[in-house]
C-alpha cells in the first residue's frame, strides 16, 4: 500500500497520487430532483475504495452512470486516461471495468458453470456465423471452462456448477456474480452492495474475496452501507450525501467527519427531541 | 373410419404442417431462448410468401431469385421491427410486431394493389419452377388410405428437409457461445451487457434468424396451394404460439411435434364431430358449427396444457420460462 493516496489533504474532490478513474462534473436530473452532482472526483489505482452515503444518496444512481447503464445530463469521466461519456455499457466492461448489481442478476436458468463462461471475452464462438463451426472456437471454450472452473473453486461453488444458478442460495448468488465479474478480467471491479442480504458467515469470506482481487492488482470500488465493514476492508472512502461528495479521506479519519455524521444521522441526532420525556411520563 | 384416421396421420407430414412446424422454430428462438416477444410471425410468413410469389409472377423472376428476395425482404423487415424496438422493453416488441403483421395483411390485399399482390384474391401458379425440380416419376404413389401424385410427394420431401435442417441449425446455434449469450439475455439482459455483449446487436440477430424461418415457413405454406391474405391473420400467429406452447417453448424438437399433433388433432376432431353429425350420433350440433367447435375443444386443451404442463410436453420443468 503506498503511504500517501490523496495529493495534498483528504478533502472533497480532491487529487489522488494515481488515478484509475476521474469524473468531472457528472450531473443526473430526474425531473426536478437532482440524484447527482459530482464535481470532481479520483477513484485511487490499485485499492479498495468505498462509496458509503445513506439511502437515497445517489450511489448507485452514480455507479449506473460511470458503467453506462445511464446517461448524464451533464459530465465527463475518464477510465485509464479514456474517455467514457456515451460509450456504451458493454464496451465499458469490454475496457475492463466491471460492475456487479445491488439486486443479484444471476441468470437464473443457465447453470452456473455456463454463468461463468458468459463472462469471458473474445470467444469467437459468440458471432453468429463461426457459432456453427465448432473448431472455430473449441479451445477457447477449454481454455474458459479452465479458468471459471478454477474461480469456481476459490469461490467454493465448484460443486454447483451443473446446476441451475436459480438453486443457489442469495449469498452463493453474489458470490458467482461476483467471480462471473472476473471472468472478464477486469482492472476496475464496481461492486453495487456486495454484502446485502448476506450471512455474516459469508461476508467473511465475501470480505477475502474481496481483499484477493486487490492483491491480484486489480482496483475495487464499492457501495456498501455497513460501516464496520468498510472500515475492516476499505483503504480510502468516499460519503456521498444528496448527490454530492461530501467527505473523503482513510476509513478511520472519515468516520470522525462531522458532514459523515451528518448525512448518517442528521444534523440535530443529539438534540432531545422530547420523545423519551413524553414515554416517560406516561 | 380408416379414412378419418388416415386423414389425421397424412397431417403429421403435410407441408402445411412442416410450414407451422417451421414458423413455430422461430418463434422457439425468439421467445423460449431469447426472450423476444414476437406476436407477428404471421408478418414474417406474408414477406415469404408474398416475396417469393411476387417475384414469379410479376417480375418473372425463376426459383431461386425468388427465394433469394424473400430472404432480402425478411431481413429488412426484421430491421424495420427491430430497430425501433429492441432497445425497449420486451412488451414493445409485441405490439409493433402485431400491428405490422395485421398493416401487410391490409395492404396486400387492397384491390388498388391487385396487380401486384392479387388484392384480395391472392396469387397462385407461381410453383411451376418449384416442381420442375422434381425428380421423382410422374404417376399415383398409394398407400393405405392416401394417394398421392409426385408433386404432392415433392412438396412434403422438400418441406421436411428445410424444416429438419433450420431445427439442426438452431440446435447448433443453441448450444454454441452464441446461445449461451442469447440465453444469458433472456435470463436478465443488464447482466449480459454487464459482461460485455452488445445485447442490442444479439438480439437483432435473433430477430433476423427467427424471422427468416418464418419466411421459409411461409414459401412451404403457399408452394403447394395458393397465396391468400387473410390466411395471414393474427390467427396465424396465435396458432403458432398453440403449437409452441404445446411443444415446449425452449425446445427445438417440441416445435415439430407441436405442430403435428396440433393439425392432427384438428383434423380427427373435426372429422368425427362431422361424422357423428352426419349419422345422427350428434344431435346438438349442425355441420356449421363443426368447424367452430374443434377450435373451442383445442382452445381448451391448451388451457389445460399451460395449467398442468406449463412447460410444454417436451420441456425441462426447471427451465420453466412462464413463471419468469
Amino acid at each position: 500500500m503506498p503511504s500517501q493516496i490523496a495529493i495534498g489533504a483528504a478533502v472533497p474532490g480532491c487529487a489522488k497520487v494515481d488515478p484509475i478513474l476521474i469524473a468531472d462534473n457528472v450531473r443526473r436530473q430526474f425531473g426536478g430532483n437532482v440524484a447527482v452532482d459530482v464535481e470532481h472526483v479520483e477513484i485511487p489505482r490499485g485499492l479498495i475504495t468505498a462509496l458509503i452515503g445513506p439511502n437515497g444518496a445517489g450511489k448507485t444512481t452514480f455507479f449506473n452512470l460511470l458503467t453506462g447503464f445511464d446517461q448524464p445530463n451533464s459530465g465527463d469521466w475518464t477510465f485509464d486516461g479514456v474517455k467514457l461519456a456515451g460509450v456504451p455499457a458493454f464496451k465499458v466492461a469490454r475496457m475492463g471495468m466491471v460492475r456487479t448489481f445491488q439486486l443479484t442478476k444471476s441468470l437464473n436458468m443457465i447453470t452456473v458453470m455456463e454463468n461463468m463462461r458468459l463472462g469471458a471475452q473474445r470467444q469467437p464462438g459468440e458471432s453468429l456465423l463461426r457459432a456453427l463451426i465448432k473448431p472455430l472456437w473449441k479451445r477457447n471454450e477449454e481454455e474458459i471452462t479452465a479458468r471459471a472452473a478454477e474461480l469456481l473453486t476459490r469461490f467454493k461453488l465448484d460443486t454447483k456448477s451443473d446446476d441451475f444458478a436459480a438453486s443457489l442460495s442469495g449469498g452463493q448468488r453474489k458470490l458467482l456474480e461476483m467471480a462471473r465479474a472476473l471472468m472478464t478480467q477486469p482492472r476496475l471491479v464496481m461492486l453495487d452492495e456486495p454484502m446485502a442480504g448476506v450471512n455474516p458467515a459469508l461476508t467473511q469470506s465475501l470480505l477475502e474475496h474481496i481483499r484477493g482481487l486487490k492483491n491480484e492488482g486489480m482496483t475495487v470500488l464499492f457501495v456498501e452501507h455497513d460501516m464496520h465493514m468498510v472500515r475492516n476492508i476499505s483503504d480510502w472512502v468516499i460519503v456521498m450525501a444528496e448527490g454530492k461528495i461530501v467527505a473523503e479521506g482513510p476509513p478511520n479519519e472519515v468516520m470522525k467527519n462531522p458532514a459523515v455524521i451528518d448525512a448518517y444521522l442528521g444534523a440535530h441526532h443529539d438534540t432531545d427531541l422530547g420523545t423519551d420525556k413524553q414515554a416517560k411520563g406516561n | 373410419m380408416d379414412l378419418i384416421l388416415g386423414n389425421a396421420i397424412s397431417w403429421l407430414f403435410q407441408p402445411i404442417t412442416a410450414a407451422y412446424a417451421l414458423a413455430a422454430i422461430g418463434i422457439a428462438l425468439h421467445f423460449g431462448f431469447t426472450g423476444l416477444l414476437n406476436f407477428g410471425q404471421a408478418v414474417f410468413m406474408a414477406v415469404g410468401a408474398y416475396g417469393f410469389s411476387i417475384s414469379v409472377k410479376f417480375f418473372g423472376l425463376g426459383f431461386w431469385p425468388a427465394v433469394g428476395v424473400a430472404v432480402i425482404a425478411s431481413i429488412a423487415m426484421a430491421f424495420l421491427l427491430g430497430i425501433p424496438t429492441l432497445r425497449l422493453r420486451s412488451d414493445y416488441l409485441a405490439i409493433v410486431t402485431i400491428a405490422a403483421a395485421e398493416v401487410f395483411r391490409f395492404i396486400v390485399s387492397t384491390t388498388s394493389a391487385q396487380p401486384v399482390t392479387g388484392g384480395p384474391q391472392g396469387l397462385n401458379q407461381y410453383s411451376d419452377g418449384f416442381y420442375a425440380m422434381n425428380p421423382i416419376p410422374v404417376g399415383h404413389y398409394k398407400f393405405w388410405v392416401w394417394d398421392f401424385n409426385q408433386d404432392d410427394l415433392f412438396a412434403i420431401a422438400v418441406s421436411w428437409v428445410v424444416v429438419v435442417f433450420f431445427a439442426i441449425l438452431l440446435a447448433i446455434l443453441i448450444r454454441s457461445p452464441w446461445g449461451r449469450v442469447i440465453k444469458g439475455i433472456r435470463e436478465d439482459e443488464d447482466a449480459v451487457r454487464s459482461l460485455g455483449k452488445n445485447v442490442y446487436s444479439y438480439k437483432m440477430q435473433s430477430l433476423v434468424v427467427g424471422g427468416l424461418m418464418g419466411t421459409f415457413a411461409g414459401i412451404l405454406f403457399v408452394l403447394p396451394t395458393s397465396v391468400q391474405p387473410g390466411n395471414y391473420g393474427t390467427t396465424l400467429t396465435f396458432y403458432i404460439w398453440t403449437i409452441l406452447l404445446l411443444g415446449g417453448a425452449s425446445t427445438v424438437i417440441g416445435s415439430i411435434v407441436g405442430a403435428m399433433i396440433f393439425w392432427s388433432l384438428l383434423s380427427l376432431t373435426g372429422d368425427l364431430l362431422s361424422t357423428g353429425v352426419d349419422n345422427g350420433t350428434i344431435t346438438f350440433l349442425t355441420q356449421n358449427q363443426v368447424g367452430a367447435i374443434r377450435f373451442i375443444l383445442v382452445g381448451v386443451a391448451l388451457m389445460l396444457l399451460v395449467i398442468f404442463r406449463p412447460q410444454g410436453i417436451f420441456g425441462n420443468k426447471k427451465e420453466l420460462y412462464f413463471n419468469a
